[in-house]
């Protein structure tokens, strides 16, 4: 099976859930005075569901048949690993610990690792320049965004 | 006419108001260059400025020169980085990103200003003529149609994916619609498939997941294969930025419908500029000509100028509303009637008979901060374009960075950055397999109106009588579904016609 039909299986699986959500569970907890209404919240879902499993099932059973197309892909997937794979999910992993890190660890400590460790993986070996640019893009964005735009982020850890 | 014209010179034409459309318009164009700050929240960030200026009229200059600036910067990111931070400007990047990609950052960036321009203008002029009769026009549309219009909109998009990719298309716009339902819906008040997660009880935002659908698979690309990066970058003409005469033959006759289109939707309270400029990309790629067709999506020059032209006009053309009925069409213009109220004018009916000198400054405030806006920018368009040259060692982790930043802005909430990193994955895995990312994002944006608009009009037909009973509703949801049958019907005959021909010989 070639990946988008496995991506329809995915969707298919996705849709049935919901579905089984809209049809099945979620009435239960409606209040009687909502129940005289022509429209449910769970109405619209309902529709959704049906049609999604519907179309789903048409890629999945290859029903639609597309016009052969030889054109070379971006990427091809088959291949992933002659690609610089492990640069790409170590920013991944940085946007990850970015994440968990922002509020503990403040802004303006966060933000320079971020952009500091993510050019080093991607092979920056210049650290004379590296560090002073994103130190100073890094305060310069807070202080655009914190003092000039008056929206709150914490610059400091969290014990200053 | 013509005398409330002068009013609106002689208030717009004084040293404080010109230096005010020049700051609004630069004040935008910067601070809308970020992701993540649409012309909503810039707008709301300079409301406390405006109150302090205290004069209404050169509060309301101020304003809409920002609005204009912002919307023209929140083309340059989409455009530049494929990352739109705001709804309307979406379709640009379908065109624009692979423009610049091609190196023609320079060109792309300069066809949007002048489309932006040209919509705006245009709009202004029938702003002016039309703003009294179209209120009434506005009026007859109700719910049912509402929703039949994105109906039409939603399936445009799924028929722009092409032979052989309608389903697939179909699929995203349906996933994108399912995802807009998690959360509290303003009808219900009650949270639905939200499993229980606060993170999840105001649904996803819409930031985010356009930031997880176009600008990180974008940035993960460029990391996994670096010659990508390469094929525009080195080469990158950024003098490049003339249009030739035949490309400006080939988009006028596009600004020119589009203006008018544009506005005529954006006077419709709704979604203005994001149909506007959705239905902009599909009414002008399926009356191009064949081979004009395949290059929608490559990097098109028609495909730039109209949504772009589309935008424009319809933010022009949700002022309609707000001046004329005091009903703000869109979020910026809530927010602008908000911005009115506090300086002690009631936008509607009686506007333009009590402060004629504001209703008029505001129309001549449209047409000078258009014309600032292109003059401050051609020449800036330059350094814009030079974000690209930046060595790529620092460019990807400044566009995720930037990925990050716009979506914690929105909602100061962490867990929405691994929610982004999460979608961007699944976004990335989407587009290996080949699946069209834009109808998913189009179908979560029009997903809670269409939602709104569907349940307010099965509770006041009590059924879905209004299909029938409205012949208006019924044309459009016809037209809606001609769109996706029509051309996999006429790839089927065309194959078919193909093999007999090969059967024959």
């Amino acid at each position: 099976m070639t990946l988008d039909r496995w991506v329809a299986f995915v969707i298919l699986c996705t849709a049935l859930a919901y579905g089984y959500a809209a049809f099945f569970t979620m009435d239960g907890l409606l209040p009687p005075f909502i129940q005289r209404n022509p429209i449910w919240p769970s109405t619209f879902p309902k529709v959704l569901a049906v049609l999604t499993i519907l179309t789903s099932l048409v890629i999945l059973l290859g029903l639609e048949k597309g016009e052969d197309t030889d054109k070379e892909p971006d990427i091809d997937y088959r291949r992933l690993g002659d690609y610089n794979l492990t640069q790409a999910l170590s920013l991944l992993v940085l946007m990850v610990a970015y994440a968990l890190f922002l509020r503990p660890a403040g802004f303006l400590f966060s933000t320079f690792s971020f952009l500091a460790l993510g050019a080093i993986v991607l092979g920056e070996r210049k650290l004379h320049i590296l560090l002073p640019v994103v130190a100073v893009a890094s305060f310069v964005v807070w202080y655009l965004v914190d003092e000039v735009l008056g929206i709150f982020l914490r610059p400091w850890p969290f014990f200053i | 006419m013509l005398e409330g014209l002068m009013i609106g010179l002689s208030a717009a034409f004084s040293i404080q108001n010109l230096l005010m459309v020049v700051a609004g318009c630069l004040i935008g164009t910067f601070i809308g260059m970020l992701p993540g700050l649409g012309p909503m929240s810039i707008i709301a960030i300079m409301i406390p400025v405006a109150i302090t200026i205290g004069d209404p009229s050169a509060a309301i200059i101020l304003l809409a020169g920002v609005y204009y600036g912002a919307i023209f910067g929140g083309s340059t990111s989409s455009i530049l980085l494929n990352a739109p931070g705001v709804a309307g400007t979406v379709a640009t990047s379908f065109d624009g990103y692979p423009m610049a990609r091609k190196g023609q950052a320079g060109k792309a960036l300069t066809v949007a200003a002048i489309a932006s321009f040209c919509g705006g203008t245009i709009g202004a002029v029938l702003l002016m003529v039309f703003a009294p009769m179209l209120s009434t026009v506005a009026l007859l549309f109700h719910s049912a149609e509402y929703f039949a219009l994105m109906v039409v909109g939603l399936s445009a998009i799924a028929a722009f994916a092409g032979t052989g990719n309608v389903a697939k298309a179909i699929v995203m716009t349906l996933l994108g619609l399912i995802m807009a339902t998690v959360g509290e819906g303003a009808l219900f008040n009650m949270p639905r498939f939200t499993m229980g997660l606060m993170d999840l009880q105001s649904g996803f935002s819409f930031i985010t997941l356009a930031m997880a659908m176009f600008a990180l698979p974008e940035a993960l690309f460029l990391v996994l294969n670096p010659a990508r990066s390469a094929q525009g970058g080195e080469g990158g003409k950024i003098e490049n930025l003339r249009i030739t005469r035949e490309e400006g033959r080939k988009i006028a006759p596009v600004i020119g419908r589009q203006s008018v289109q544009g506005f005529f939707i954006g006077v419709l309270p709704g979604a203005g500029a994001t149909i506007a400029s959705f239905l902009g990309y599909a009414v002008e790629r399926n009356i191009a000509s064949k081979e004009e067709q395949e290059q929608f999506g490559k990097g098109a020059i028609k495909g730039l100028a109209a949504p772009e032209t589309a935008n424009n006009a319809a933010c022009t053309g949700s002022f309609v509303p707000l001046l004329t009925l005091g009903i703000p069409g869109s979020g910026t213009t809530a927010i602008l009637l908000g911005a009115l109220i506090a300086l002690n004018v009631t936008p509607g009916p009686r506007l333009m008979i009590d402060n004629p000198q504001i209703f008029w400054a505001v129309i001549v405030s449209m047409y000078i901060g258009n014309l600032v806006l292109l003059i401050l920018n051609l020449p800036l368009i330059p350094c814009i374009a030079k974000i690209l040259a930046i060595p790529r060692n620092y460019l990807i982790p400044f566009i995720l960075f930037f990925t990050l930043m716009g979506s914690y802005i929105g909602q100061n909430n962490a867990t929405e950055l691994l929610i982004l990193v999460g979608m961007g994955i699944c976004a990335t895995i989407l587009r290996f397999a080949d699946y069209p990312l834009a109808p998913l994002l189009i179908g979560f944006i029009l997903g809670g109106m269409l939602e709104d608009n569907f349940s307010r009009s099965m509770q006041l037909y009590d059924g879905v009588g209004f299909i029938v009973d409205r012949p208006m509703t019924l044309g459009l949801l016809v037209i809606a579904i001609l769109l996706v049958i029509v051309p996999s019907y006429r790839a089927r005959r065309a194959k078919a016609r193909a093999k007999g021909i090969a059967d024959g010989d």
